[in-house]
Parts: C-alpha cells; structure tokens; sequence
C-alpha cells in the first residue's frame, strides 16, 4: 500500500496551491535568492539609464538631473570623433569577424588530418594555452615582444627585414594588426573547439562511403567535413556578427597609449573614457545605450536569418 | 625500426607538411613564452642588452627573489588567491543551486524566474548607473565586491540547470521515494553525476577571478585590496609609457631604470600565469565538454 501514496507525492499537479508551495518550499527558497541577486544586480541599474535623457551631476541623485530630451543622442551623433571612433570599431571587429573566424575553421579542419592522437592531443592542448593568459599579462608580453629591443624586432633585424627597430605600438599604423594577430595567438585554439566537436560529430558512414567511391582526402574534408559542420559554422558567425560594435575591452585597453590612441580608440573604449575619466557620465551612458540598441536590433536580425538559414535559432 | 619506416611510408606528403606545419603552430605558440621565462631568469641588466634566445646567459633567481621580497606584489597574490577560491565557491555554488531549483519542471513561478533572467541577457543600465549602484551598497573599497556582484550569471545558470536536467530522473525519484529532501538529493545524487559541469564552470568562474583587473581599476582605491592583474596593470601601463619614452628619445636614465626592472616584471608575469597553466589541461576533457553543453542550448 505505500507504493501508491509514493506516486501521488511525486506527482504533486493534484495537490492544492499551498500544499504544493510547502512541498516545493527548499526549491522556492533558492530560486527566490536567484531572484533576487538579477533584481539588485539587473534590474535596479536600469531606471538609471535616464541620466542618458538628463543633465546628470554626481554630487545630485540620479533623478534629480533636469530632463534634456535626446541632447545627448543627437550631440553624439555629431560628435566629430564618432567616425574615427566606428572606423576603429568595425575595422577591428571586421578582422576578427574575417581573418579571426576563419583561422580556428582552417585550424579544426588541419588539426582532423592529423593521424597520430596523441600528437593530435598535444597539439590541441598546446593551442589552448593562451587562452588562459589574461589580457594584462598578454598585454605585458605584447609590449616587451614589439619593443625596439623586443623578440619580433630582434628577430626581424636578424632576418634582414628591417633596418631600423620600431616600437610597433608606438606606430599606430601597426595598431590594427598587432590586435589581430595578439587575438588569433590568444584564442585560435579555444575558438576551434567548437569546430573539432561538429566534425567529430560528422556522421562516419559518409567518409567510408566515400572512400568506396574513391574519394581523395581533400575531397573528402570538401564535400563532407565543410558542409556536415557549415550549420555550426553559419550560427557561430552570425552569432559573432551581432555583436560587432563591441571589442575586447581588456585587449583594446591594455595596447592602447597616446601614440596609437587614433587608430586604438573603440567605442567602448570611448564611452569609458568620457564616462569614467572625463566625468561625463550623461553624455558616456548615451552612447553606451545607443550601441546596446543597435546590438539588440542586430541581434534580432542576425537571430532571424539563422532561422531561415539554418532552421535554428539562439533566443528562444 | 622498420615498422617506423613502413608508416613512414605510408605518409603522403600532405601528412608531413600537415605534422610540420603544426609543430611550428605549437612554436609559434611555446617559443614566445618561452622567451618569457628566460628573461625572467637571467640578470636583469644583461637581459636588457638583448640576444637572448634559447637559454639564459646569466642564469639568476634575483628577479624571482626581488618578486617575493616585494610586499605589496605578495599582497596580491594573496588577495587574488582569496579571491579565486571563494568567488569561484561563491559562483559555482549559488548559480549551480538555482540552476538545479529552475531545472524542475513542476517549480511554481519558474516561467516568471526565466523570463526575468532571460531579459537581464538584452538590457542593462550600462556603466555608470552600475558603478552607483555599487556604491550605494557599500561595496566599493571592500573585499566583496569581487565575490557578490559575480555570484550569478544566467548564461551558466541556463548551462548548469541544462545539464542537470539530462540527467536521469529515475535516481531522484527513487531517492525521493525513500524520503529524501530537495537539498539531500542535490548533495547526494545530482552533484557527484554533475562533476564533469562543475569542473567547467569552476575553471571558468577560476580563470575569471585570477585574470580580472577591472573590477578593481573601478571599484578599489586602497592599495591593499588590489589583486595582482591590478597591480602588474599598474606595472605594465608604467612600462608601456617607458617603451614610449625611449622611441621619442628622452635621456636614457628613464629607460635604464625601467629596462633593469623589465625581467622582474617578467618573473612577477610567469608566477601569475603559473598556476593556470599547470592546472588546465587536467581540466581540459571536462571544458571542452562544457562548452559543448553551453553551445548546444546557448
């Protein structure tokens, strides 16, 4: 007779309102804490984005400042450093989005012909590695590395390449390129996980299939790895491309001096500086909204073409 | 021997380009940090004269013993140590129980808990409206600022309560049947078949904590407080002003000062990376699984 009962307690739909509370009372405790944290952490910074509509002073409350409208958006959008500011923006997201993303592809696809596992296994693991340097550390080698008596100019200048040392970020002409290739050494390898996991998740029977029919390895890795790991391939970029106004903070502000500051300056960066460091948090929290916008709207058109494209969508 | 040679044989030509091509990879990868930890051991004025490739010249241990006689750089690694190991419990913990209470299908309220996560993801008040709601709370200038404010993060709620959703039910129920609570049969059934999801998001929460500097450049004034990333910043930005000094040509007594104290920043840069680089690749079947995870419901 106990079993029944049992079954009853696990399926709790049939009890009253308040029985079921009490039994679900440890989960409900948690759940509420968790909800508590997003409102403190989440939801109370957001009233405060109406310091971006009004003449914010530190020394007053937050809606004590006196409304100014759109002031702000409309002194933003001429402010004669925002074309410099997108330039950089894009420019460096663009050769992540480019360059960066089709690097760790090349790389997963390299890394599957490889025969031995265990050399295999240590490639993999060796690739990871930077990834877990911080920024503030990479940032550190990074300086030491282009410095006029640093490795890459030691190296070039015994090569012959060069005939003068420069400090590459004291040139910001070298800006663009020492982002990207400080971000393809950092994060090559974590980038391709994802890649090595869809082609390990590559149905087998294609590639034997294939061999019957005589098939080479390069046409293999062509007709069978590239489209059975394009639908990862095309969330992933699509994805990435949502998010093209933002850079990497802590890479962009770790290079960054007064030499390079024209070709250095994001727009994160930006709205850091005039916020944090200039004080002028009204105007920073502005344009700190008008690139969430148009992040967002991006995001909800990039979700929609994944889901012409690929049948499959990351917001639910 | 000639078993080698056979399978030798059998290479075509891509695969030695492929083996060789990736072996410069990895030097491209180890030789840089490599050159690192050479300078960070040879004598910091001889380092400075360049031509270090392979091996220290003038092999010493000052620089590392300069780094441990520095009290405010043992300060921070000890405040970083601290940190890490009580966010990443902090953040494992909190966001692992709320991801294993909103993974029951039958929670009363749990669309209301979702929804109100899942908005959190596309809005914020940005910067400054934060910094002043850290400031109200008293947290600036305080140890917990680094542990409270990274408790959560819905993302690897969503990944957690993922995972423990795929997990069997039949053990819960039966536990349940046997007369055991919610917490019991988290402690005792959900968590030791969670370990690979733990390990991943400890290792992250981990790495956070260790990497982060800007916490501290924005909420922490006192000196006492400041983790080690804060602390080689500081370091590092000094240097980059250095390196800038020298290419505009200012006397050479600043770049002296500064290029004698280029392999202590070394040594200080190889013992903050240190410890992740000896944990990870213990942890990495688990992480590369946990990204899985995360990519697949993300």
């Amino acid at each position: 007779m106990d079993k029944p009962r049992a079954v009853v307690h696990v399926s709790p739909r049939k009890k009253t309102f308040f029985a079921r509370l009490m039994e679900q009372w440890p989960l409900q405790v948690i759940a509420l804490m968790g909800a508590a944290w997003l409102i403190i952490f989440s939801y109370v910074p957001l009233p405060g984005i109406y310091i971006a509509f009004s003449n914010y002073k530190v020394t007053e409350g937050v809606f004590a400042g006196a409304f100014v409208g759109l002031k702000h958006f409309s002194e933003f959008l001429t402010d004669k450093n925002l074309p410099n500011v997108l330039i950089n923006t894009l420019a460096i997201s663009g050769l992540n989005l480019s360059i960066g993303f089709v690097v760790p592809i090349i790389f997963a696809l390299l890394l599957n012909e490889l025969k031995n596992l265990r050399y295999k296994r240590m490639v993999q693991t060796i690739s990871y590695l930077p990834h877990f340097l911080s920024w503030v550390v990479l940032g550190g080698f990074l300086i030491s590395w282009t410095s006029e008596y640093g490795l890459i100019n030691q190296i070039l200048f015994q090569l012959k390449l060069i005939k003068t040392p420069t400090y590459l970020l004291s040139d910001e002409n070298y800006f663009w390129g020492v982002a990207l290739f400080s971000h393809l050494w950092k994060e090559t390898g974590w980038n391709a996980i994802l890649f090595i996991a869809a082609i390990a998740g590559v149905n087998p029977e294609l590639y034997e299939s294939a061999t019957l029919d005589g098939a080479n390895r390069f046409q293999k890795a062509r007709y069978i790895t590239v489209p059975g790991i394009a639908p990862t391939i095309a969330i992933l970029f699509i994805l990435q491309s949502a998010y093209i106004l933002s850079s990497n903070f802590d890479q962009i502000y770790v290079l960054r001096n007064t030499l390079n500051a024209n070709r250095s300056t994001v727009l994160d960066i930006y709205t850091y500086r005039i916020g944090i460091q200039l004080g002028r948090f009204s105007y920073s929290t502005a344009v700190g909204l008008t690139k969430s916008v148009v992040s967002l709207i991006l995001l909800l058109i990039t979700n929609k073409v994944s889901e012409r494209a690929t049948g499959s969508t990351f917001l639910r | 021997m000639r078993k080698k040679r056979i399978r030798l044989n059998n290479e075509t030509p891509f695969d030695i380009i492929n083996v060789v091509f990736m072996l410069l990879l990895m030097l491209l990868i180890l030789y840089p940090l490599w050159y690192v930890l050479i300078i960070s051991f040879n004598e910091g004025r001889d380092a400075a004269r360049g031509g270090i490739y392979f091996w220290p010249r003038m092999f010493s241990t000052a620089n590392y013993l300069a780094v441990f006689k520095n009290g405010k750089i043992l300060q921070g690694f000890f405040i970083s140590g601290s940190r890490a190991i009580i966010g990443t419990f902090a953040a494992v913990s909190f966001t692992g129980m709320v991801g294993y209470a909103l993974g029951h299908s039958h929670l009363m309220g749990r669309r209301f808990y979702m929804t109100l996560g899942i908005i959190t993801m596309f809005f914020s008040g940005g910067l400054i409206p934060y910094y002043m709601l850290i400031r109200n709370l008293g947290l600036r200038n305080t140890f917990w600022v680094y542990i409270i404010p990274a408790m959560f993060n819905f993302y690897n709620m969503l990944i957690m309560m993922t995972f423990f959703r795929s997990l069997p039910k039949e053990m819960s129920e039966s536990a349940q049947i046997d007369g055991a609570g919610y917490i019991g049969i988290f402690f005792r059934i959900v968590l030791p078949l969670s370990m690979p999801i733990i390990a991943t998001m400890a290792l992250f929460n981990g790495v956070y904590h260790w990497n982060d500097y800007f916490v501290a450049v924005l909420y922490i004034d006192s000196e006492k407080l400041l983790p080690i990333q804060t602390i080689l910043f500081k370091i590092v930005a000094e240097s980059s002003a250095a390196n800038m000094l020298t290419q505009i040509n200012l006397p050479d007594v600043v770049a002296q000062r500064q290029i004698t104290s280029e392999s202590v920043k070394m040594a200080t840069m190889v013992i903050t990376t240190a410890p992740i680089v000896m944990v990870y690749p213990f942890l990495q079947k688990y992480f590369v699984k946990g990204i899985m995870i995360g990519s697949i419901k993300g």
